[in-house]
This record gives structure tokens, C-alpha cells and sequence, in this order.
């Protein structure tokens, strides 16, 4: 079992004192896509199980939860994830979301890109507002702690994590903004900075049934020591020491464990 | 063989950075007198047959499902490209 990634760190990161390796998450890989395997390791630092799925696939092969990671997928043509919307495991992936089980799903910036536009998740993403692509270590809040990706998160922590990407301003309609702040959809603010204009410091939301998520920001990139930030949201930690990405992870392992027993 | 264009919009309100860019950079040419710019996407479709009503339609359908995204964009015109020697649709 999980011998397809090799692993530099141990797997002392999972603190849920729980087996979680029946938790099945799959992660797809689009033509394009840069950060899957890093998302892979992210699940497999955390306990679960990670399965690669190819987006031209047309079954999930049972997984619990499905991650749509980064990178440009198609190159982003087009528009970002507007031609990835309609490979065929999307239609699965929308459909196993939308069912009774309400399949957790979380896209990470490109993958937030492709929730949008396969409309699990209203709004868009357009051109950061200062044009530059921005790379940083952000620090964020949890605003909702109920969601399938974020209830292993204290009300109100906070976290730091890379971001990366072109196009990461958030817009949407007063109307649909209102909606997600009166509805607690809004997942994950900016904090201190707003680094690319996203409406209202938005980094992160989900749909009302709290199962889907998409975030800008990248918390696979923060999960192993020696690879992640210099800070946390505690402080300074040692060399590239910050594993503040590794708590949403957990989440979603623990929520698919929880629904199992 | 005949083509349909689809021009497609930033829609009002949302700002267009790009768009901003270039009415920023205008002055830096010398170019006065241009208070926004705002950059868009023209596409064309070049249909196997002739120029049918069902073709435009489809090219409607096209031009909101896939060439734009309703949330940012508008759709601001699909239509035959006329070959203006012939006065005719290509």
C-alpha cells in the first residue's frame, strides 16, 4: 500500500491518531496540470490514500473525494479551466458532488478556475489587478470551519501558504458576493494583504452544501518539512518548516473515515 | 467556405486589466486622447457546408457555453462574415 510515491518525510504529520489509509482521494491530472503529484504527497503525508486519475477517464475508480490540483491546464486557452470543464471526468466529478453522497471536492487555483466554470462554484477568476504574477507566502483565515475540507481547523485559525498564479482576482455579482458572505460560504479570506484584488479578500469558498471548495492559495505546496514556507501562523518556524497546509487535508480524510463508520 | 464571427466582451462592470494596460501604455507612444481601452476576443468559425440558419444557431450555442463565461463576459455579436466585394456571404 502507497508505495507509488516515494516519500522524503515520514508520516509523522498525520496527528488524527486514527488509521486513515481506507480514505480513497483521487487526484486529476489534465494536460497541464503542475501541482498533482504534489497533491498526491499532500494526502499521502496526511494518512489517506492518493489514486491519479487522467481527466479523459470516464469512471472515479471509488474514491472518496476527488482534488482538482494547479498548473494551466490546456495552457489555459481560452480562459483559465474554461476547456478542462468539459473532459469527461468532469462530468462524473459534478455529478458525484451534485449526488445524495455529496463527494467532497476541492480545486486548488487552476482547479478553483475549472470549479468555477464547471459552475459548482459561482463567480470567476480574472487577471490579477496589478497584471504581475505573484508568487508569495500568504497568510490566511478559516471563515467557515463546517466544510468537508476545513473542520479540522480551529473557528478563526489562521494559515500560511504559497500562492502562485496569474489570474487569482476573485469577482462575482454584489448579489452572489452577499450570498456567500450571508450563507457563510466564504471558506478562506486574505489576510494583512490582498494579493491580486480578489472581491471582498476572497481566497475561498464552497457550495451551500459544504462539500465542494475551491482556494487560490496552495496548501500541498505547505505539508513537508523542508519544503514549505518559512512561517506559520504561529510564527517563524525552521528552514521551509511551515506545514499549515496539512490541517485541510486532514479534514477531508477524517470527514470520509467519520462517514464510513 | 463560409464563416461565422463571434466577437465576445469584458462585460461592463468588471474591470479589464488588460484594457488598462494598454490605455495605460498609450501615452508612453505618444497616443493622446483615449480615455479606456478595452480588450476582447474575436473568433471564427469556418463551417463544412453551406451557410445555414442551423450553423449561426449552433455558433450562438458555442459562443455562450464554451467561447465565453457569462459571469465576466457578454457575447457581442455572431454573425455571417460578409465578403464586402461580393456584398454577399462568403
Amino acid at each position: 500500500m502507497n508505495t507509488e510515491t516515494p516519500l522524503i518525510g515520514s508520516y509523522t504529520a498525520n496527528d488524527a491518531g486514527q488509521d486513515l489509509t481506507d480514505a480513497r482521494v483521487g487526484i486529476v491530472t489534465f494536460p497541464g496540470s503542475l501541482d498533482d503529484r504534489d497533491a498526491a504527497r499532500a494526502v499521502r503525508l496526511s494518512g489517506g490514500t492518493a489514486v491519479p486519475l487522467w481527466h479523459a477517464d470516464s469512471k472515479l475508480y471509488d474514491v472518496d473525494a476527488v482534488i482538482i490540483p494547479g498548473g494551466f491546464s490546456y495552457g489555459d486557452y481560452l480562459r483559465a479551466g474554461a476547456i478542462s470543464r468539459f473532459s469527461p471526468l468532469m462530468d462524473r466529478i459534478i455529478d458525484a458532488a451534485n449526488s445524495d453522497a455529496k463527494m467532497p471536492v476541492l480545486g486548488i487555483c487552476n482547479g478553483f478556475q475549472i470549479l468555477t466554470e464547471a459552475h459548482l462554484l459561482p463567480g470567476s477568476m480574472i487577471k490579477n489587478d496589478h497584471l504581475q504574477f505573484m508568487c508569495r507566502d500568504q497568510r490566511l483565515r478559516v471563515e467557515n470551519n463546517t466544510t468537508a475540507w476545513t473542520s479540522s481547523f480551529e473557528a478563526g485559525a489562521e494559515l500560511v501558504v504559497p500562492l502562485k498564479n496569474q489570474e487569482g482576482q476573485y469577482v462575482a455579482d454584489e448579489k452572489t458576493l452577499d450570498e456567500l458572505e450571508g450563507e457563510g460560504r466564504v471558506v478562506f479570506r486574505y489576510v494583512d494583504h490582498n494579493p491580486n484584488g480578489s472581491r471582498r479578500d476572497i481566497a475561498g469558498i464552497s457550495n451551500s452544501a459544504g462539500n465542494v471548495v475551491g482556494l487560490m492559495p496552495h496548501p500541498e505546496h505547505a505539508v513537508e518539512a523542508g519544503f514549505g514556507p518559512d512561517t506559520s501562523a504561529t510564527g517563524p518556524v525552521e528552514l521551509r518548516g511551515g506545514l499549515d497546509g496539512l490541517a485541510i487535508f486532514t479534514s477531508v480524510l477524517k470527514t470520509i473515515v467519520g462517514s464510513k463508520a | 467556405m463560409p464563416r461565422i464571427v463571434v466577437d465576445v466582451m469584458p462585460k461592463p462592470e468588471i474591470l479589464d486589466p488588460q484594457g488598462k494596460a494598454i490605455a495605460g501604455a498609450l501615452p508612453r507612444l505618444g497616443l493622446y486622447g483615449f480615455v479606456e481601452v478595452r480588450q476582447g476576443k474575436r473568433f471564427e468559425l469556418t463551417v463544412d457546408g453551406e451557410a445555414t440558419q442551423e450553423a449561426l444557431d449552433k455558433a450562438r450555442t458555442a459562443a455562450t457555453t464554451l467561447l465565453s463565461n457569462p459571469v465576466i463576459e457578454d457575447v457581442t455579436r455572431v454573425e455571417w462574415i460578409v465578403d464586402a466585394a461580393a456584398g454577399d456571404v462568403e
